[in-house]
């Protein structure tokens, strides 16, 4: 579990406009990595293709490679289901589905690999609502709507979809932004503890969070609207926050724009 | 920003000096409103005057029926003292319109899929728009087409059902070879009700959220899986309202039915099958409209087209209140408690 990922030369566009040129990177397993930068910068757009996700829009094409221990995501032939098989992804707002109960929506990963077994299927979502720190406050209500538990609680839930499924890559596309401070804390205590079995990358606006929870922090910016957003630094947290090596960095963290 | 230098902004009124807020609600807004709450009245008042009108003509000669009006499948209006029931007309109106949910409804479900998620989108217009023109078909059209094109080509369908499954009575091989029976019929009215459910449905799966379609695409689901995880669940109360307009609307369809029911043979006895012919309520008011001499004859038909008008309406609201009751994405929203309510104890949640 858990693997390296390695992206060169990277260009996303969607159709005609290029969103995000030339990213290079490599992303160490059981590490945290955190995206920031302005909003419209392109990271939301690049963390959704390293899952090819960003594929769900027309016209969404990229040039470049993404490799997940040296296995290229992009190669022909490769199929995008089987990509977010591997790698999984939390979004901005907690989506449950709204139909499903507590159980079923863990689960969802699972029936859809065809995981039939009701004992293995038990086994798994207890794991899973454990590994997302939300066992306690909902085992005794499994068969209750998804819907009905609280935002950060969805939000866990939503995690626990995901890792439901063991993937090797976690993509969190700002998982704390709708919700409370209470909640986010709980959710940063949770990708702690996700490091040390998942690759995590997360995306957030919240500088204090990259801060906290990320092991490397990459800075994105663009020259100016309608042009397309670039990786300006990438290094350790501690660095970036310290002592960034891109004036732009620094002004962003500074608060000085942004 | 202006007020960081500070001098009050020139909007603002000087100190003392009182704020005139105006009277409440502008002649507009009232005018508006009257005529809001106006409309509103109006249609219910129609509604109802419609009802009085079939009770009050009605009642004279259900009171003098001889029969049971609701068991009872002899209709004979005009005899002394009249006679008249309408189980054999609720049946075929009821078995045509359900006949024809069950062949439309799958259709339009699939159409609609494929017009909202797997169609090029230079496809997806086309289609859609092909199937919206259905609605602006005439239903004498459709009456015409079905008897004289769409019947004969109907005919070994039936045959072959018939022979395989005869033994079922409704669907008993027909007795003579006659064209204008009720599977004809209600194929169709599985047309004729084919845009508006189509409709309904496309609208309702092009709303699913792009977030539970994305929560069910990053699980690793297939489209066919997300559609199965995400759309469907979340459009189901949707295409059921759909299918109840689509009922409503084939229960009351007159025209076309008229031209392609057979009435059977007085004598004839009465048959169950699908492949024989029929009448339903409005074919059989409109069959017999110039037979309106008496009002006591008048009465037995307006008796028929009152219980149409009763079911009709069941159906609709029925429609309506799977609408209200589940909100898009099967979200009940009264029965919904957040669990983390204070106010919510153990037992109210039970």
């Amino acid at each position: 579990m858990a693997k390296r990922i390695e992206v060169s030369g990277l260009n996303v566009y969607y159709g005609d406009f290029k969103a995000v040129e030339d990213v290079s990177m490599t992303i160490e397993p059981r590490s945290v990595t955190a995206f920031i930068g302005p909003s419209g910068c392109g990271k939301s757009t690049y963390l959704r293709t390293l899952n090819r996700m960003h594929e769900v829009l027309p016209g969404a094409r990229v040039e470049g490679k993404v490799l997940l221990d040296q296995q290229d995501l992009y190669a022909s032939g490769v199929d995008p289901v089987a990509v977010r098989r591997v790698v999984g992804m939390v979004f901005q707002r907690p989506n449950p589905f709204p139909t499903m109960t507590i159980f079923d929506n863990v689960a969802s990963g699972l029936k859809l690999n065809g995981v039939k077994d009701r004992k293995k299927l038990t086994e798994v979502v207890e794991k899973s609502l454990v590994g997302a720190n939300l066992w306690n406050e909902v085992k005794d209500r499994l068969d209750k709507p998804g819907a009905s538990l609280s935002g950060g609680q969805q939000q866990r839930l939503c995690i626990a979809r995901a890792i439901a499924v063991e993937p090797e890559v976690i993509l969190m596309d700002e998982p704390c932004s709708a919700l409370d401070p209470i909640s986010t804390l709980a959710i940063e205590d949770l990708i702690e503890k996700l490091k040390d079995r998942f690759t995590v990358v997360i995306v957030t606006h919240n500088m204090q969070q990259a801060a906290r929870v990320s092991d490397q922090t990459g800075f994105f910016n663009l020259a100016a609207t309608g042009k397309p957003g670039r990786l300006i630094e990438m290094g350790a947290t501690k660095q970036i926050f310290s002592n960034p090596t891109e004036k732009a960095t620094e002004d962003y963290i500074t608060g000085r724009f942004g | 920003m202006s007020s960081t230098d500070g001098t009050a902004p020139p909007d603002r009124p000087a100190d003392g000096k009182k704020l005139e807020l105006g009277p409440v609600g502008h002649l507009g807004d009232r005018l508006f409103s009257g005529m809001a709450h106006g409309s509103g009245g109006l249609v219910i008042l129609i509604v109802a005057f419609v009802g009085i009108f079939l009770l009050a003509l009605a009642i004279p000669s259900l009171a003098r029926n001889e029969s049971s009006f609701l068991f009872s499948r002899v209709w004979e209006p005009g005899a002394s003292p009249p006679r008249f029931g309408i189980a054999a007309l609720f049946y075929t109106t009821l078995i045509s319109s359900i006949i024809a949910m069950v062949i439309a409804v799958p259709i339009a479900v699939g159409v609609a899929l494929f017009t909202t998620y797997y169609a090029p989108k230079r496809l997806a217009a086309p289609v859609a728009h092909a199937i919206d023109l259905l609605a602006a078909v005439p239903s004498i059209i459709y009456g015409l087409w079905g008897i004289l094109f769409f019947a004969p080509i109907l005919r070994p369908v039936i045959n072959g059902i018939g022979s395989a499954l005869g033994w079922i009575p409704i669907f008993e091989k027909p007795p003579t070879a006659d064209v204008g029976v009720v599977f004809t019929a209600s194929v169709v009215l599985a047309i004729m009700i084919l845009p508006v459910v189509t409709a309904i449905s496309r609208e309702i799966f092009a709303q699913t959220p792009i977030a539970h379609r994305e929560g069910a695409l990053a699980l690793g689901a297939t489209r066919w899986e997300m559609i199965r995880t995400a759309v469907l669940p979340y459009g189901r109360s949707g295409v059921v309202s759909a299918s109840m307009l689509g009922l409503g609307r084939a229960l009351g369809e007159t025209v076309a039915v008229l031209i392609i029911l057979s009435v059977p043979n007085a004598n004839d006895p009465w048959n169950s099958s699908i492949f024989a012919g029929g009448e339903t309520f409005a074919s059989k008011i409109a069959n017999n409209a110039a037979e309106f001499d008496s009002p006591e004859k008048t009465g037995a038909y307006i008796a028929a087209g009152l219980v149409l008008f009763v079911v009709t309406f069941l159906v609709n609201s029925a429609a309506r209140l799977i609408v209200a009751r589940s909100a898009p994405g099967g979200k009940r929203p009264r029965k919904i408690r957040r669990i983390g309510d204070k106010a919510q104890t153990e037992g109210a949640a039970l």
